[in-house]
């Protein structure tokens, strides 16, 4: 009892919590440091975003949180298993859209005749209702990654972990999805880390940016987004900001330049 | 929290947008017409027949070729056809060796399945067999033929073993193939929503190597059906029961070439009808439901 009284408690303090995390992968020529002493937290209820140029190990780093690689050092906490979206949109094309949710629910020990039901308040929450049915080819790059992202809900956890999930659509897709992932995030309470190499994306959804530095990656600079949501990707305090963040970002790029 | 109110005056506009932007892109597919089914995919085949017919006609009738002994008449090899079936033995002969391809094909598939998993995901099984078993599908399943009747003698369960040495290999490397085929990314996909161990086989790793699992079925198949022809072929055995192999062999020994040509006609026929009636709807179920079969 009085471990999950002090689990409990402890549990409202962080969705993650990463302290001096590390890590180094072996290559040809020794092993090299991709993440450089870390640490960083994800409140409960916090929208965060990593952003950081290509080799900053923004992915890296998503994937120790996910559980799915070790850290080289630190140690990383979270509250359960963070579900986790990808770039690609991962969904199993032999299942139908309704039937990979319920995969998750059945994963997650759901029992049967609950998941129907559960799956198909999931579509209608990212707005795909009557989409059920559907195989992953008959629906549209927006549409796939909003299954994605229902499905990644189905885990009911309390940490969604999300690598570039937008990176591969249209603008003016990406531009709606942002508008449904804040909307979904504000109505269900989640914890969002969210990966992205786009400034203004990270401005437009985050309430806390985070800029990673490159090879190795380490915390360069965080800014609280002070912007009422809903906000949109062209408004001015949104270029505004994005501008003064990705001065400091090109400072950090040009530093590999010099040498 | 500087987040809060989101949805209510945003809301229905982003939801119209997205569902306009849903019904563009979503691609409508619609069924074929049967009248273009016909002309693009029943006509050719039905016209390539006959001008092959016409063409054997015409070699008999123009006396290019002289000697019913050597090529009998289209007609004459129609009328084997007829006396088989009016003397009720056709369906016999076609059953004997259906019934005995398809229990074999079975059995081969009850021994191949857990061989490919087991050659796929045990990293030592893989060196030790794995080259062996891709090496044994190029070697002709006629050559267990003489070894298998000298282990087990003329009967059934000679044949059922050439069956399997030729469709064993076949279905295990296409199960093998099918899971080294599997995207990274759908088991990592998979092992963050907690398919890992045993779940992950069955709920990933498994459906996932569907396509190359049915493929190599499919090749087993063509596999059994040749083995089981050279069997009866070279085990020719009154007691056994007649099947297409014995019929051509029987049909050389009484040198009557129409029974000949209705023999082979048969084996060919056959082999194509199951692979047509099962295997390749089954292949095609597998890979339209996963949009990887354009409709041309």
């Amino acid at each position: 009892m009085a471990t999950t009284l002090a689990k409990a408690a402890r549990s409202v303090e962080y969705a993650a919590r990463l302290e001096h995390v590390s890590k180094s992968f072996a290559t040809p020529g020794g092993s090299q440091l991709v993440l450089d002493d870390i640490s960083l937290d994800v409140a409960p209820g916090e929208f965060v975003t990593l952003l950081g140029a290509s080799g900053c190990g923004k992915s890296t780093l998503l994937n120790l949180v996910a559980g799915l690689d070790e850290p080289t050092a630190g140690t990383i906490r979270t509250d359960g298993r963070p579900a986790l979206m990808f770039q690609e949109h991962a969904l199993f094309p032999w299942l139908t859209a309704g039937k990979n949710i319920e995969l998750a629910l059945k994963l997650r020990g759901v029992p049967r005749p609950e998941r129907r039901g559960k799956a198909e308040e999931l579509l209608e929450l990212v707005r795909l209702q009557g989409a059920y049915g559907k195989r992953v080819h008959e629906l549209s790059g927006g549409m796939r990654q909003r299954v994605a992202l229902a499905r990644a809900l189905a885990q009911e956890s309390q940490l969604l972990l999300m690598d570039e999930p937008f990176a591969a659509l249209d603008a003016i897709t990406r531009d709606v999805l942002h508008d449904e992932l804040t909307r979904i995030w504000s109505e269900t309470g989640l914890s969002v880390l969210f990966v992205t190499h786009n400034v203004r994306e990270a401005v437009r959804l985050a309430q806390r940016v985070v800029l990673l530095s490159s090879r190795p990656g380490r915390v360069a600079r965080e800014w609280e987004v002070g912007i009422p949501q809903p906000r949109r990707i062209e408004d001015a305090p949104v270029a505004e900001l994005s501008l003064e963040i990705t001065e400091v970002l090109r400072g950090e790029i040009r530093r590999h330049g010099q040498h | 929290m500087a987040s809060t109110d989101t949805t209510s005056t945003d809301a229905p506009a982003a939801g119209s947008v997205e569902a306009g932007l849903d019904a563009l892109e979503t691609t409508q597919s619609s069924r074929i017409p049967f009248r273009r089914t016909l002309i693009d995919k029943i006509l050719p085949p039905l016209a390539a027949i006959a001008v092959v017919l016409l063409v054997w006609q015409g070699l008999i009738t123009l006396k290019i070729v002289d000697d019913p002994t050597k090529l009998p008449t289209p007609g004459a090899v129609w009328g084997a056809f007829r006396d088989d079936w009016l003397q009720g033995k056709l369906l016999g002969y076609i059953w004997t060796s259906v019934s005995r391809g398809l229990l074999g094909f079975c059995l081969a598939l009850v021994l191949g399945t857990p061989l490919g998993l087991l050659v796929a995901r045990v990293k030592f099984v893989r060196a030790a067999i794995g080259p062996i078993l891709s090496g044994l599908q190029s070697l002709p399943s006629v050559a267990w033929v003489p070894p298998a009747v000298i282990w087990l003698g003329l009967d059934n369960s000679m044949m059922y073993t050439v069956i399997l040495l030729g469709a064993v290999p076949s279905i295990a490397n296409g199960l093998v193939s099918g899971v080294d085929q599997v995207p990274p990314l759908f088991l990592r996909a998979g092992r963050t929503l907690g398919a890992t161990g045993f779940r992950g086989t069955w709920h990933i790793t498994l459906p996932a190597a569907l396509p190359g699992y049915v493929a190599g079925m499919k090749q087993g198949w063509a596999f059994s059906w040749r083995s089981l022809m050279a069997a009866e072929i070279i085990a020719n055995f009154p007691d056994l029961g007649t099947g297409l192999g014995q019929l051509l062999e029987n049909a050389r020994t009484a040198s009557d070439m129409a029974m000949v040509f209705e023999a082979i006609l048969l084996i060919l026929f056959v082999g194509i009808a199951i692979d047509l009636l099962i295997f390749s709807p089954l292949e095609r179920w597998v890979l339209r439901s996963r949009g990887l079969l354009v409709k041309g």
